[in-house]
């Protein structure tokens, strides 16, 4: 059956029978949630026969929910919903601005962050966000449900860790406590509708002091994937994110960052951008979190 | 490969259409359903000239299929003008020249329509990022953000 499908499962096990079927009979399956890449993928790139699963009528991919400790947010919610949601942008900024990055108003109408990740772009805008917070992906698989953490997800351009016959539900998220927050930047040459020459994603912890007690950097664009850098995130710990600390974390990320040079930048000022974009992501965050 | 039965809304009314499974709405709505109004530019989701509202939310519909319209409300620039005549946006586009070639205009009208849907009174840098989505090479954009901006106005007078 070397042909187009489509179907619109509404639930995580109707969804991964429609992959399971599919792989039994040698059929490719393609989860398709805003579409927002795989449509100029299947005119470009990655042309031919597949059976589309849209994920966006499954129902657990549509949750967004919160307990005390964790948020879960679903794959297939889009970016401007997210965008709209005042209490998640409050209590997740980087996270949000992350998704609000990328692409004009029509595609954030479409566009979601699990499918940002899926496509496993190195520039993908949310992905050093969501390590940045913490992020854990589920994936429903036919065993039950895996986790995996973010920055074990994407295995190289364009290739994760998923399984054909399984699919990303959406993430948990340890929800910020006390004096914590995030920040993503990225660079681009203009000031709208661009992929990210470099980026970096910060999330930290102050105490009552204003001293940081936990951080996490990642940084994007200038690897195969996006990297946590566990070094940027050791010169924050313990200081007052003062300026001091902020070129360290700088040093670091320069130091960490593996970029090619292509007509987006070149090796050197990926490096040097990258460093710069985290200094100034990690002073967002703070201020953001001295803010709390 | 069999085509898809969908059922959707276009312009209030009720449309039933076969189409391939891997069809773009732009397609369908050109091709099949004979609405010419909105415009392939790129294919590609950059420039915004295929823009429509799918349950009043703004999306290119070179960027989605055919098959996901099912059940939905899709509003094209055919959609737009009222029984009595122009909108309001279209009318101040013409008044304001906001185009010349007018290959984005439907784009453009659309995507004005689904920003005053939301903030009715934007102020230029607002009006300039919600319609970075659609490209024109005419008119270097000065006189659509104006024509932009007199819609505002004249749907507030009318309000």
């Amino acid at each position: 059956m070397a042909g187009y499908a489509y179907l619109a499962p509404t639930n995580v096990d109707e969804a991964l029978g429609a992959l399971e079927e599919a792989a039994s009979v040698g059929q490719r399956a393609q989860m398709l949630a805003g579409g927002t890449d795989v449509l100029v993928q299947i005119r470009s790139v990655d042309k031919g026969p597949r059976t589309f699963v849209d994920v966006k009528h499954v129902e657990e991919a549509n949750a967004l929910s919160m307990t005390d400790d964790e948020l879960f947010i679903g794959a297939a919610i889009a970016s401007a919903v997210l965008n709209e949601n005042a209490r998640l942008k409050s209590i997740l900024p980087g996270l949000v601005e992350s998704a609000d990055l990328i692409g004009s108003t029509q595609i954030q109408g479409r566009a979601t962050i699990g499918g940002n990740l899926c496509n496993s772009s190195p520039a993908g805008d949310t992905i050093p966000a969501l390590i940045a917070c913490g992020a854990v992906c589920v994936i429903a698989s036919p065993n039950g449900n895996r986790e995996v953490a973010t920055e074990d997800f994407v295995t190289g351009v364009g290739t994760n860790v998923l399984e054909p016959t399984e699919f990303l539900v959406g993430f948990k998220i340890p929800r910020p406590k006390g004096k914590t927050s995030d920040a993503y930047l990225r660079f681009i040459p203009r000031t709208e509708m661009d992929i990210a020459v470099c980026g970096a994603g910060v999330a930290l912890t102050l105490d009552d002091d204003g001293t940081c007690t936990k951080a996490k950097v990642a940084i994007g664009a200038v690897a195969v994937t996006a990297l946590p850098v566990p070094e940027a995130a050791a010169a924050l710990v313990g200081t007052k994110v003062d300026d001091d600390a902020l070129h360290a974390a700088a040093a670091a990320s320069t130091a960490a960052a593996k970029p090619i040079d292509d007509k987006r930048g070149t090796v050197e000022f990926r490096k040097q951008v990258v460093g710069v974009l985290t200094r100034r992501a990690a002073a967002i965050a703070r201020d953001r979190a001295l803010a709390r | 490969m069999s085509k898809v039965h969908v059922s959707t809304t276009i312009n209030g009314d009720v449309v039933e259409f076969l189409c391939e499974p891997h069809q773009s709405l732009l397609e369908v709505l050109r091709e099949d359903l004979g609405l010419t109004g909105t415009k392939e530019g790129c294919a590609t989701g950059d420039c915004g000239a295929c823009s429509v509202l799918v349950d009043g939310r703004l999306v290119c519909s070179c960027l989605m299929l055919g098959v996901e319209a099912d059940s939905v409300e899709l509003t094209t620039i055919e959609g737009i003008a009222g029984p009595d005549g122009l909108h309001v946006i279209q009318q101040k586009y013409l008044e304001h020249a906001a185009l010349q070639c007018g290959i984005c205009t439907p784009g453009f009208i659309v995507a004005t329509k689904a920003l005053l849907d939301k903030h009715s009174d934007p102020d230029e840098t607002t009006i300039r990022y919600w319609l970075a989505g659609n490209l024109c090479r005419c008119t270097g954009y000065d006189k659509i953000v104006r024509a932009v901006q007199a819609s505002a106005e004249a749907l507030a007078y009318e309000a």
